[in-house]
């Protein structure tokens, strides 16, 4: 057992005093910046990535990570408490998670929130132990056909378990991919739909996009509802945690279920945010009872969280033995190894020891530490609540204005905040689901990538899809997943 | 589009469906203009936003076209939004666009402090002196944070360059 030797000079250097100091400061920051509905895991990282330039690289990857764990752990509660999903990670907690706050269980769903996170996370960092030199083999055979079948797979997983008519989810998703293609295209150097305007170049980032629609969106829709600010209470006492922990063990195979999807899609480049649909809608398709999915359903938050957590702690995965981020926090995380001076690859794991078993080894402190914090903490995060809303939207809208301003450094953000803000509102209304949308802006890129290497591979031919067993697979549940509306509708008939 | 009390809910869609299918063809003629085919080295840049900009085209079509058949059934019930609410979101809207306009001029920090304590003083009733407090407060949080704590600098107007930032 080569690794639990290593796994505990992991711990003797991640229980140093002023690392587990770090830990700390990383987990509240974390949670602090996944409650802000404008500042995220990714541009959260960014932005502290250069206070940690002065730091040994095994201290700074350790707070930089919890606080990554932190904003994963954070989502949660504005998700269920406001409706506001902190992270795009955590839009799918918003399905059950806020009518569950409504009917007065807050206590109960965070509860279910925080332990199903931890759970997927603590079921990933073994998988990253134990498995890590296995699975990046196995992905490394990974070519551009089976990349693009797994996100065919997530984007059709969107159409087939959609609350909203599929058309407007198509819609809303082939919006995002548009919005994704404008600016320079990454194979050809191309310009595309950018119209001459040379601060289109580099096209739309999906913060703004997510800031604008979930952030200021949600203002302009309970503005309309007269300024109630409709946020739930959160307090956990003793008695609701472990009431709730009681309950849990009954959903074991849905836990199971979106650790594996979780695992699954942050070693593949999915990351947190497909994956936390993905096992939503797995766990909705599976149910017996999909009906009270959406009304408040204790699986509908289970199920996105567990996978979310797994696949963000997963995703370094590939990040430290390949290089390869599995996400775009985990892709921040990469380029602060290269500005430490390390290279991230195999000989990770053979030269830093003492760096790569003290991350991973702070995973495990990191999760448990985070999760007593957040159980602990929740009525602190959640006085927001008690301030009043017209102090609240307009500090809430500068919030927004500044995370805009801060991804690019650019004022045409914050404009582009607004606009997608009217569009969030309007699109709400109309049933055209945002989260597609999102989703498609953040994995365009990639999509399209991998769509027109494997095209250049095949000559054009869509058979590559089904050439190998792995690809074919993989296309063909996709394909069932995108007619699964056709089928609700087949049967429908059927019974006349 | 509007009648008497109410935006109808099929009006919006109509317009809704309208600016996607304008957005359609301006992905369809973008990508007709670099290449939608089969160039000598693989495809084209314009190949995939083509069939993304055709999807988009069809759902747009065939949602305008079940709002128009719909459209007498429909009688224009469906609400959207009442007048009233409609009004209360632009409250919020139109100063948040007062404010976005304000950062060119003022720097980010003065117009926070204005658009906080402006809209407590209107929409929340509160007293001018405890609403430039609040305003006053987050500005000064936010300077601390960004200006000093993690340097990075936010858009500035005349004042701050007098305190010498």
């Amino acid at each position: 057992m080569d690794e639990l030797n290593n796994l505990f000079q992991g711990f003797a250097v991640a229980l140093t005093l002023p690392n587990i100091g770090f830990m700390l400061i990383g987990i509240f920051l974390g949670v602090l910046i996944g409650v802000l509905p404008g500042l995220g895991g990714a541009n959260g990282v960014a932005i502290l990535l250069p206070l940690t330039f002065g730091m040994s690289p095994t201290s700074a990857i350790i707070m930089l990570s919890c606080i990554y764990w932190g904003a994963l752990f954070g989502g949660a509660i504005t998700s269920i408490l406001f409706n506001i999903p902190g992270e795009p990670w955590s839009v799918a907690t918003t399905f059950d998670g806020y009518p569950l706050a409504q009917k007065g269980k807050a206590a109960q769903a965070l509860t279910a929130a925080f332990t199903s996170s931890f759970v997927g996370a603590f079921v990933a960092v073994l998988m990253v132990t134990f498995l890590a030199p296995l699975v990046a083999k196995f992905a490394l055979n990974f070519g551009p056909p089976e990349f693009f079948a797994v996100q065919l797979l997530t984007f059709a997983s969107f159409i087939g378990m959609s609350k909203e008519p599929p058309v407007k989810t198509l819609m809303a998703m082939m919006l995002g991919f548009a919005l994704a293609a404008v600016g320079l295209d990454s194979v050809t150097g191309t310009l595309r739909m950018t119209y001459g305007q040379e601060s289109l170049l580099k096209g739309f980032d999906f913060l703004i996009a997510v800031i604008g629609l979930f952030g200021i969106g949600e203002i302009l829709l309970t503005m309309e509802e007269g300024l109630a600010f409709k946020g739930q209470k959160g307090r956990i006492s003793l008695k609701d945690v472990l009431e709730t922990w009681k309950e849990l063990p009954k959903y074991w195979a849905t836990s199971l279920r979106a650790c594996l999807i979780g695992c699954w899609m942050g070693v593949t480049p999915g990351g947190a945010t497909p994956a936390s649909f993905m096992s939503y809608g797995t766990a909705k398709r599976i149910s017996k009872h999909p009906e009270n999915f959406g009304k408040g359903a204790i699986e509908g938050v289970i199920a996105p969280e567990t996978a979310a957590h797994a696949a963000g702690t997963s995703a370094l995965l590939p990040m430290l033995t390949l290089g390869i981020p599995g996400s775009p926090t985990a892709a921040v995380l990469l380029g602060g190894l290269l500005i430490w001076g390390l290279q991230p690859g195999p000989l990770l794991f053979t030269e830093q020891k003492d760096f790569v078993w003290g991350l991973i080894a702070s995973m495990y402190l990191g999760n448990i530490v985070g999760l007593i914090v957040v159980l602990t903490t929740v009525p602190w995060w959640a006085a927001i609540l008690r301030i009043p809303f017209s102090i609240i939207a307009p500090v809430i809208v500068v919030i927004c204005a500044v995370g805009a301003y801060t991804v690019h450094n650019s004022m045409l953000d914050v404009v582009l905040m607004l606009v997608f803000g009217l569009m969030g509102y309007a699109f709400k209304k109309l049933k055209y689901p945002l989260a597609p949308l999102v989703l498609a802006l953040v994995l365009g890129d990639m999509a399209e990538t991998s769509f027109r290497q494997s095209m250049l591979i095949s000559k054009g031919s869509l058979e590559i899809f089904v050439s190998t067993p792995l690809a074919g697979s993989i296309t063909a549940l996709a394909l069932i997943m995108l007619l699964w509306p056709v089928f609700g509708l087949l049967k429908k008939l059927s019974r006349g | 589009m509007k009648s008497g009390t109410h935006l109808q809910m099929r009006w919006m869609e109509l317009l809704v469906a309208a600016c996607f299918l304008g957005v359609s063809l301006l992905v369809i003629t973008d990508s007709l203009r670099v290449g939608n085919a089969w160039g000598p080295d693989g495809p084209e840049p314009g190949y995939f936003p083509f069939y993304i900009g055709c999807l988009l085209f069809g759902g747009a079509a065939w949602v305008i076209l079940q709002t128009l058949l719909a459209w007498k059934h429909d009688g224009g019930e469906e609400v959207f939004a009442e007048k009233h609410e409609f009004n209360l979101m632009m409250l919020m809207l139109i100063p948040s666009a007062a404010f976005t306009a304000a950062i060119y001029v003022v720097g980010i920090y003065v117009a926070s402090l204005v658009f906080i304590a402006a809209f407590m003083v209107w929409q929340g009733k509160y007293s001018y002196f405890k609403s430039f407090a609040v305003g006053a407060v987050i500005s000064a949080v936010l300077f601390a944070l960004f200006e000093i704590w993690f340097m990075l600098p936010l858009p500035k107007g005349l004042i701050e360059t007098w305190l010498g930032y």
